[in-house]
């Protein structure tokens, strides 16, 4: 943003007719509207904790409620089921960092070897990643499920952590980035020099690769913290993610089961609470990376 | 990031590629098997054979080769076809919005001079892209209930009175559809806007001198040069679209059975697998999804125009 930009700006405006500058007004009032569509129920769940169901029920939506309540409300959650809620988000923490793990340590030099080496198979294995990529994941999820109970893994933690781990949206950003921003140039330089081909991955294009390491980082890490199909049919019960285990603590709350006689119940409160602890870490990752990973999004996408 | 840097960038690393010792092209091939051996299994185990597995068990009974009999029984089954009907409504309504909304959005974000309101907004568009699969579903059962809603009086005003009233059959599709919105089309947006930056600036320059307003400019240069990326979008999002099943899943635990355990075809397929035991019929069921998938994938990589370099 620069002093240009704005005198250009500013010079537009007034130029413009009143009939283009109601247009442009319009137009601005259509972003507010929107912004606020995406933004009121993240703020009612950041308000909603700190108040009781009767509050929630009777004051205005967006009233403070206080510090005692959600201490209170917090503590109602803590005890649900001997602190259940911990369990789950253990095991969301468990199974993403793992699966995050393999992934980049799988994805990266496959993008690397997709990129910079010639070896046969090469363009089919690029192909059919493309393909693979462009499914949906939950296409494969009872596919995988059926796979899985057939070499009886169901239950067991790699039910969800190997299928996390493989990402080929991860290794075709990395191929991507080798192949525009690492020029071969330089790794040729390094092998005339004398390096080893493992010593030219290492040395020269491993250091060069962080940002799409962060990048795909990211995607692996977010994409495998929201999953809820996977984890639902292959770890139930304790083993589950907190994403499932949401889903389960729902069925606590009388407000949506009225007919449901459970001993141990949710209030509302507390199930807004506990969805904003399901998407904590990914939400602060969200607001903290916000500029790298616009860049980097339009990056994984712009495939001119 | 243009076009002209890429096919620079492309040029480079052509230009760069022959004249080298056999001895080391055969090494980098080693390295390259190396190092995209560990990734093929895992495509191998967790795509190509999940896949196969399906279609073995789809055409199968107890092992013994049935024909098309899985497929013939899913299809009689009373439930498959509204379950077809209640996707294909949702994903049409989802994708009106989707084309619409993303457009027009991106075009007016793009439009607006001042960098720090433009950027505001596109990141408030993409925030909720943070929340997806269960938790978003969560926070949308709150927003949809009238009596702790931060929007009742909204919901009100479209006549609704309560939380099952909110999910009614009618209205279904459209809070399916609004809710994917919600989490979703930031990150088109924002992909949107990346697509308007790569239109050169001469161009839309010589139109407005030409004397053509914001509308003109918008229909006839903007939207036919994001045409790739509206396709991306609108394919990506019919394929994401026919596996509906998180969504309705939720809802249908909240709403009392107002929303069906089968109201989708991927919840169809978990009650074959996991209510009535029948791995085949599930099988039937997710291939059918699978192959829909697969087929706009092939279609979207060979034709959409947006991977030349594989």
């Amino acid at each position: 943003m620069s002093a240009h930009d704005s005198a250009i700006v500013g010079t537009r405006s007034k130029d413009l007719t009143p009939a283009a500058w109601l247009g442009r007004a319009f137009g601005v009032l259509i972003l507010i509207v929107f912004a606020l569509f995406f933004v009121v129920p993240l703020l009612w769940l950041l308000i909603a904790p700190t108040k009781t169901d009767r509050q929630l029920l009777l004051e205005a939506p967006f009233a403070l409620g206080d510090l005692g309540t959600l201490i209170g409300n917090w503590q109602s959650l803590m005890t649900f089921q001997g602190g259940l809620i911990w369990t789950w988000i253990g095991n969301s923490v468990f199974y993403c960092v793992a699966a995050l793990v393999i992934t980049l340590c799988i994805s990266i030099p496959a993008g690397y070897a997709l990129a910079m080496t010639e070896f046969r198979g090469r363009k089919l294995l690029l192909v059919v990643t493309l393909i693979v990529m462009l499914i949906p994941s939950t296409a494969l999820v009872l596919p995988i499920f059926l796979e899985l109970s057939a070499v009886r893994l169901i239950g067991n933690p790699l039910s969800a952590i190997l299928p996390f781990s493989f990402y080929p949206f991860g290794v075709y950003l990395t191929y991507i980035y080798f192949s525009t921003a690492v020029s071969r140039d330089l790794l040729s330089a390094a092998r005339l020099d004398g390096a080893s081909e493992w010593q030219v991955f290492m040395k020269i294009a491993m250091p060069l690769s962080t940002p799409v390491i962060a990048l795909v980082g990211f995607f692996s890490f977010t994409g495998n913290w929201n999953n809820y199909f996977l984890p639902y049919v292959t770890l139930p019960g304790r083993k589950a993610p907190i994403q499932v285990g949401l889903a389960e603590l729902l069925s606590n709350v009388p407000a949506f089961n009225p007919t449901n006689a459970a001993s141990t119940t949710i209030t509302l409160s507390a199930l807004a609470l506990a969805t904003l602890l399901a998407i904590a870490p990914v939400l602060l990752v969200f607001l903290f990376a916000q500029r790298f990973l616009v860049s980097g999004m339009t990056a994984g996408g712009t495939k001119e | 990031m243009s076009t002209i840097e890429h096919s620079a960038a492309t040029a480079a690393v052509a230009l760069e590629r022959p004249s080298k010792g056999m001895s080391v092209e055969r090494a980098q091939g080693r390295i390259g098997v190396l190092f995209a051996t560990p990734y093929a299994l895992f495509l191998i185990a967790f795509g190509i054979l999940p896949a196969l597995y399906a279609i073995y068990l789809a055409f199968t009974k107890k092992g013994a080769f049935v024909g098309l009999d899985n497929f013939l029984k899913v299809f009689k089954d009373y439930r498959f076809w509204p379950a077809v009907e209640h996707v294909g409504i949702f994903i049409v309504v989802w994708l009106v919005l989707l084309v619409v909304l993303v457009v027009t959005l991106a075009i007016l974000v793009h439009s607006i001079g001042l960098r720090w309101f433009s950027g505001t907004m596109r990141f408030v568009y993409y925030i909720p892209g943070a929340l997806a699969g269960a938790s978003s579903v969560m926070l949308w059962l709150f927003v949809l209930d009238p009596t702790v809603s931060p929007v009742s009086w909204l919901l009100q005003a479209l006549g609704i009175e309560s939380f099952v009233g909110a999910v009614d059959a009618s209205r279904l599709p459209i809070v399916l559809a609004v809710i994917a919105f919600w989490t979703g089309a930031g990150g088109w947006i924002v992909i949107m806007y990346g697509a308007l930056n790569n239109i050169s600036k001469d161009v839309i320059e010589a139109a407005r001198v030409d004397g053509a307003g914001p509308v003109r400019i918008a229909w006839s240069i903007q939207i036919p040069l994001m045409r790739k990326w509206i396709a991306y979008m609108v394919i990506m999002s019919f394929a994401g679209g026919t596996q509906l099943f998180v969504e309705p899943r939720v809802l249908a635990q909240a709403s009392r059975g107002v929303v069906g355990q089968d109201y989708s075809l991927n919840q169809l397929a978990f009650l074959y697998a996991f209510k009535q035991n029948d791995f085949n019929g599930s099988a039937a069921i997710s291939l059918v999804l699978l192959a829909v998938a697969v087929t706009l994938s092939i279609y979207f990589v060979f034709k959409g125009g947006l991977f030349e370099r594989a």
